[in-house]
Parts: C-alpha cells; sequence; structure tokens
C-alpha cells in the first residue's frame, strides 16, 4: 500500500485549465488557492508581506488577503516555527517561509522537538499541519550560507514529510496537497527551478504525497533523482539516447514517505541503478535510497547501486560550484561503470 | 504606541500582601485579599503538597522515574493556574505538575510521563493544558501562537506560559517574549524564580537588575512578585490576566521563590548549596503563612484544616492505586500517532515487531 495525502478538489473555483508557469508562479498559485478555500491558512515569514519574498513566492498575498492572513514576523527562525505550532495548536494551517535552507537551522529545536513530535506527544490529541517551505540547493551562483541541501536533517527526523518538486505542475499539486495534510510538511524548493517554465493543470485533481513517478521510460537503467536533479538527470538521458543507451528516469518528488514501490519496480526493469542528488553523499538521502534499492532489488541488479553526489564537503563559493553539483557528464561516466561488460 | 519606560519597570520590591509571619503588610491591607479566594487557595495549596510529597515517595518506591518537585513553590502552582478561566490556556514544564492538577486535570495522567507509559498522558484540548514541557523556553513560543489564534477569531483566550529562571537564558525567551510585544499576543509569562537551574545559581543566568527588568527591552510590562506569597500571586498574576484579556498585551512576572528539594531525585544539591540556605527559606513556607492568616480571620479551624487534608489524602491515594497499577504498554501504539496514517515503512516495521513477538509466544508454548 501507499501512503498518499489527498488535497480536497477545488469545488468552488471554476475550470481553468492549463496554464504556462514558472516554478515560481506555481507556488504562488497554490498558496493562493489554498488561502481561497480554507480561511485557516496563514503565510508568514520573513519578507513574505508586502515585498512578497525574496524570491516573490508570496507576492499580493497580503493585498488579497489582508495583513492577518499573509504577514511578517520579527526575524527570527525558531520563532516563527514555535509561533507556528502554537497556531496550529488553535487550529490554524500554518505555512511558514525560511528564508533561505541554511536560514532555517535556528528554527531546527523547534522542527525537530515540536513539529514534529506534537502529534506522537499527545498520541494524536494535537497535531501540527504546518508547511515549511524552504528555497533551497544550489545551482544559482548564491555566496555561502544560502545554497546548502539540507534534506537529510529532515528526513532522518520522524513525524516530518519531505517533499522536493522539479517541475511547475508538481510544485502546484504538491503545495496544494501539503497544506491539506494533517501532518507537518517540509517543502523543499529548488532555487534553480524557480524561473523554469512548465504546463500547470490548475484544475487537476488532487496532488499527493508519497509517490515517486517515472518521468522517462528506459531500459538499460535507472537513473533516480529529486527537485534540482531531476532536470540534470533527463538531460543525462536524453545524451545517453543519442550514444544509443536507453536511461529510464524516476522523480522520487516524496523523500519522506518514500516510495519504494514505484522506485524499485523501476529498478528492476532495468536492472542498473544511479541515485543523483546536491547534497554531500555521505549518511545522505542518496544513501538511504542506494540501501532501499540494494536490499530489495538485489536479485535483478546486474551493477552495484551507484551514487553521484556532492562531495562531502561545505558548499563551495559560486566560482567552484559547478564541481559540487552532480552533472550530465559525472552522471553518464558512472553508467559506463555499471558492469555493461557482463551484459 | 510608544510606552514609557516607567510604565514597564517592576516595582522596586518583589510585591507581598501576606509576609511570611501570616500578617497583611501595608500593601495587603489596601489590597484587601479576597477570603473566597484566599481559602479556596489554600485547600489547593494542601492538595498540591501532597501531591509533591506523594510523587517524590513514589520515586522512591520506583514507581515513576523521576519527578521535578515543585515543593516550596506551591503558592505559585496554584495561583498560575487558579487566575484562568475556562477559555484560558496554561503552558506548563516538567516542574509544574502541581499547576496542572491544580486546573483539574488528573493526576494519573499527569504522572504518566514520569512513570514512562507514554509522553504526554493527558489529553491537552480538555481542560486546555499543553503538554509539559521538557525543553527549555520552547513551550513560550507555542504559546504565543494559540494566543495569536485566538486573537485572530476575536476569542477572550488568556493564555499563561510558565518557565524557570534558568530558561529565561534561552533564545526562545527573547524570541516569545518579542513575538508576543509585536503581535499584542494576550499571554501572561510567568517565571518561577527558584534561584537554581540544576545546579546554577541565578547569578550565572542574569546581571540583570531583576528578571522581571527584562520586559523593559521587548515594550513588555514587568512585575515582581514574592512566590510564597498566595495572596500577592493571585493579585499580580490576576491583574495581569485581566490586562491581557482587555487587549493590553503581554506581561511579564516574575515570583521570586526557592526549590526547596534538589532538581529530581537524580540529583545531589548538597553539591552546590548549604543546608542553611534552604532552611533559611522553610520560614517562609507559603502554606504557613496563608494558614496562620485564614486561622487569624476565623476562616480555618482545626475541623476544617482536618476536612482539607482529608480530601488531599484520598487524592494522593489515588495517585498512589494509579501508579501502582501497571498498564502494559501497547507496542503497536509505537508506530500510531507519527503520522495521521502509517507510512508503508512504519507498516513494514510494526509489522517486524509482531512477528517477534508471535515467535517468541510460540517459543514460550513449545516450553
Amino acid at each position: 500500500m501507499t501512503a498518499t495525502i489527498q488535497a480536497p478538489a477545488p469545488t468552488t473555483t471554476p475550470a481553468r485549465g492549463v496554464e504556462t508557469l514558472t516554478m515560481a508562479q506555481a507556488l504562488n498559485r497554490a498558496l493562493r488557492d489554498s488561502m481561497a478555500q480554507d480561511e485557516s491558512v496563514l503565510v508568514f515569514g520573513e519578507d513574505v508581506g508586502p515585498l512578497g519574498g525574496v524570491f516573490r513566492i508570496t507576492d499580493g498575498l497580503t493585498a488579497e488577503f489582508g495583513d492577518q492572513r499573509c504577514f511578517d514576523t520579527p526575524l527570527a527562525e525558531a520563532g516563527i516555527m514555535g509561533f507556528a505550532v502554537g497556531l496550529a495548536m488553535n487550529g490554524m494551517r500554518p505555512v511558514v517561509e525560511m528564508q533561505f535552507d541554511a536560514f532555517a537551522y535556528p528554527a531546527f529545536e523547534q522542527v525537530v522537538s515540536h513539529v514534529a513530535k506534537l502529534r506522537n506527544r499527545t498520541r494524536g490529541a494535537l497535531s501540527a499541519p504546518i508547511v515549511i517551505r524552504i528555497p533551497y540547493a544550489g545551482g544559482i551562483g548564491g555566496v555561502e550560507h544560502h545554497c546548502d541541501s539540507s534534506e537529510a536533517y529532515y528526513a532522518h527526523t520522524p513525524g516530518l514529510h519531505v517533499v522536493s518538486p522539479s517541475t511547475p505542475a508538481d510544485a502546484y499539486a504538491l503545495l496544494r496537497a501539503a497544506i491539506a495534510s494533517p501532518d507537518p510538511v517540509v517543502f523543499l524548493e529548488p532555487k534553480k527551478l524557480y524561473w523554469a517554465k512548465g504546463q500547470v493543470e490548475l484544475d487537476a485533481p488532487a496532488g499527493e504525497i508519497g509517490t515517486a513517478r517515472v518521468v522517462r521510460e528506459g531500459t538499460d537503467a535507472t537513473l533516480i533523482a529529486y527537485g534540482p536533479s531531476v532536470p540534470t538527470a533527463l538531460e543525462a538521458a536524453e545524451v545517453a539516447a543519442t550514444e544509443g543507451r536507453s536511461l529510464q528516469v524516476v522523480d522520487v518528488r516524496s523523500i519522506v514517505p518514500f516510495d519504494d514501490e514505484t522506485v524499485c519496480a523501476a529498478v528492476r526493469s532495468t536492472g542498473r541503478a544511479v541515485v543523483i542528488a546536491e547534497a554531500s553523499g555521505f549518511t545522505s538521502v542518496a544513501s538511504e535510497i542506494a540501501a532501499r534499492v540494494t536490499e530489495r532489488c538485489f536479485h535483478h541488479l546486474a551493477a552495484p547501486v551507484r551514487r553521484v553526489t556532492g562531495f562531502d564537503i561545505p558548499f563551495p563559493p559560486p566560482k567552484l560550484e559547478h564541481f559540487q553539483l552532480p552533472s550530465v557528464d559525472r552522471i553518464l561516466d558512472t553508467v559506463d561503470e555499471l558492469n555493461w561488460e557482463d551484459a | 504606541m510608544h510606552r514609557g519606560i516607567d510604565s514597564l519597570l517592576p516595582s522596586e520590591e518583589p510585591v507581598q500582601h501576606l509576609g511570611a509571619d501570616g500578617r497583611l503588610t501595608p500593601l495587603g491591607e489596601s489590597a484587601k485579599p479576597d477570603d473566597e479566594a484566599l481559602l479556596e487557595g489554600y485547600a489547593a495549596l494542601v492538595a498540591a503538597r501532597r501531591l509533591n510529597d506523594q510523587a517524590y515517595a513514589l520515586v522512591r518506591q520506583g514507581r515513576l522515574a523521576v519527578y521535578p518537585s515543585s515543593h516550596g513553590q506551591e503558592a505559585c502552582q496554584v495561583a498560575a493556574s487558579l487566575v484562568l478561566g475556562r477559555q484560558d490556556w496554561l503552558f506548563p514544564t516538567y516542574r509544574d505538575s502541581a499547576a496542572v492538577v491544580a486546573r483539574g486535570v488528573d493526576p494519573v495522567e499527569v504522572l504518566v510521563l514520569l512513570k514512562g507509559d507514554w509522553h504526554a498522558g493527558y489529553d491537552p484540548r480538555e481542560h486546555q493544558v499543553a503538554p509539559q514541557a521538557t525543553p527549555l523556553a520552547t513551550q513560550l513560543l507555542h504559546a504565543v501562537g494559540v494566543a495569536h489564534a485566538a486573537t485572530l477569531r476575536g476569542e477572550d483566550t488568556v493564555v499563561m506560559a510558565l518557565c524557570g529562571d534558568g530558561a529565561t537564558s534561552e533564545g526562545d525567551f527573547h524570541e516569545a517574549l518579542n513575538f508576543a510585544a509585536v503581535f499584542k499576543s494576550p499571554v501572561v509569562f510567568f517565571v518561577q524564580n527558584n534561584e537554581y537551574a540544576i545546579s546554577v545559581p541565578l547569578a550565572r543566568q542574569s546581571v540583570a537588575p531583576s528578571l522581571a527588568h527584562k520586559g523593559i527591552g521587548y515594550g513588555i510590562p514587568g512585575e515582581r512578585v514574592d512566590g510564597n506569597d498566595l495572596a500577592a500571586l493571585l493579585s499580580v498574576l490576576g491583574d495581569a490576566v485581566t490586562r491581557a484579556r482587555d487587549g493590553e498585551g503581554p506581561q511579564l512576572v516574575e515570583a521570586h521563590t526557592y526549590r526547596m528539594q534538589a532538581h529530581t531525585n537524580a540529583d545531589d544539591a548538597t553539591r552546590y548549596r548549604n543546608d542553611a540556605d534552604v532552611q533559611a527559606w522553610v520560614h517562609r513556607d507559603p502554606l504557613t503563612r496563608v494558614e496562620t492568616y485564614l486561622r487569624g480571620r476565623g476562616l480555618l479551624d482545626d475541623a476544617k484544616a482536618a476536612d482539607l487534608a482529608e480530601a488531599a489524602e484520598v487524592v494522593a491515594a489515588r495517585v498512589r492505586d494509579g501508579l501502582n497499577t501497571d498498564v502494559e504498554p501497547d507496542h503497536r501504539k509505537l508506530f500510531d500517532h507519527v503520522y495521521a496514517r502509517r507510512t508503508p515503512q512504519l507498516e513494514e516495521q510494526a509489522a517486524l515487531v509482531a512477528d517477534e513477538l508471535s515467535r517468541e509466544t510460540a517459543t514460550e508454548d513449545a516450553r
């Protein structure tokens, strides 16, 4: 079985069909639609009010819904997160913005000790349906403390869902589902994809958390990626195709809960797998995926499961960051090493 | 918007209405404590003291893993709850079990945390009491959030947020007071300054003129009160609740009291403080002065005192019975309430434990 959390299908909004949006616009539409649908949804954080957020994700929300629904707070991340816990305890659905990945760390105790545990501590009497939006990862030439891939910290904490979209359509659907979720969701927004355009189905029946998706069919090996690494994996598959190799690409979408079923079915169909992620590889989400795939698909594997990840170094300065990010070449080099001589 | 510093300053000395000798101070004379409230408060003090003693005994008997006692701080415990209405919320710490009980929560459910059956034994919604917080000061921010949600809905809820002197050094204390001030939230921050954070004395936490003075930095009025004087506590906390309910925003109240026992039974207080220091506080006991006062007023006699003691004894017996009853912890609960619905991974792990147990049972049956 797969645990999926369905966002309620919009019932009052008229059909709007499909629009071409950037991921930033899709996230903004998701916030607006959720706020319009549910009065208990509150959006707050640093600079999210009149400015609309440093990435403009909350653009226009204060004007549309008023400064009681979308507002700036004092500059204090633990404060924002603890305040959100209390609001959630008293019937609200907070959506908080941590301005950048590395700026979220002051809130870590509130996330780990309270957001993640409130339901469990109280045996379900209280819960923390909070969405923690985090502009995340590198690839934008950001200076230090602006490019961390922090997913492992959250994924390692029972009680949190952790998702990352790779397309505007998923950004919209997953954020709607996250806001509707009865559980806290860490929503990792790949900064480098904010301006990528795609078609967004605004009347899609429901987003869901907990499912992966095969985003490119292929028969020779499976590339497993999430968030910012998915477009890189797709590009690698495109290049490989010109070289006569058919690579399948799986977008994990939901790190927690993890969709073993879809990922493992994909790997079994090709017998080879490479996991791709920007985060440092040691004790990472990529490592967990590699271990899970190995445990579950061992007899179908023609080669060891490989990882292409960031090095185990602090995120480099802008002029060196390309060394840290998984590249098409590094992915294809790794694919080349998957025991093809035995095939 | 701007408030003058004078309106934020606490009084020179902690507010006192009833002296340690059980007589009204001049301030107490003019305040005229309410007889009915003091008598009700005294009954709660007797119950709170009995609860502290009973829980301490249960630790020695191995029925509780640990008990951070509020012995000596019962006036703070009782007042914090008695000044609240049904619509209000209480945010207690691990040392505030007596306050939680004074709010009406079943003491057996309160002690579930320390007994080790689960983390929180009571439903926080029933009496609007948050789970007792073990991390320091984190709950103060939750209190502000609960208060702000009420404000947004136009409800007249007030939130009483408790912490100790040590917690005022934490960053979350600062952020909570600042958020409450900026959002003008109806929160009363009530600091029980019992002079010690485990072994570390107040002088190592702060050199502020008093902890109540810290409110100035946030634009929050501060007040100091004798933490062993129930009459003064009911007055100061009651006023703070009224002002918060009237939309005047948060207040910081520091009660000066003393932790008469070690941090917990696992602590050895003789390593960091002298017995003479503790003895100096014995004559300032929060129960004695109210009893003396009530007897002097003819509101309490031996028969009435015996009734109160008996009522407290009934509760203590209930606590003993409850704590002496072993509840077989249900392993299936390990995987419940992590999420609203178990993830596929948690289903697998729950099945693993069930399988281990069924094999153990099969092995035992075979013997």
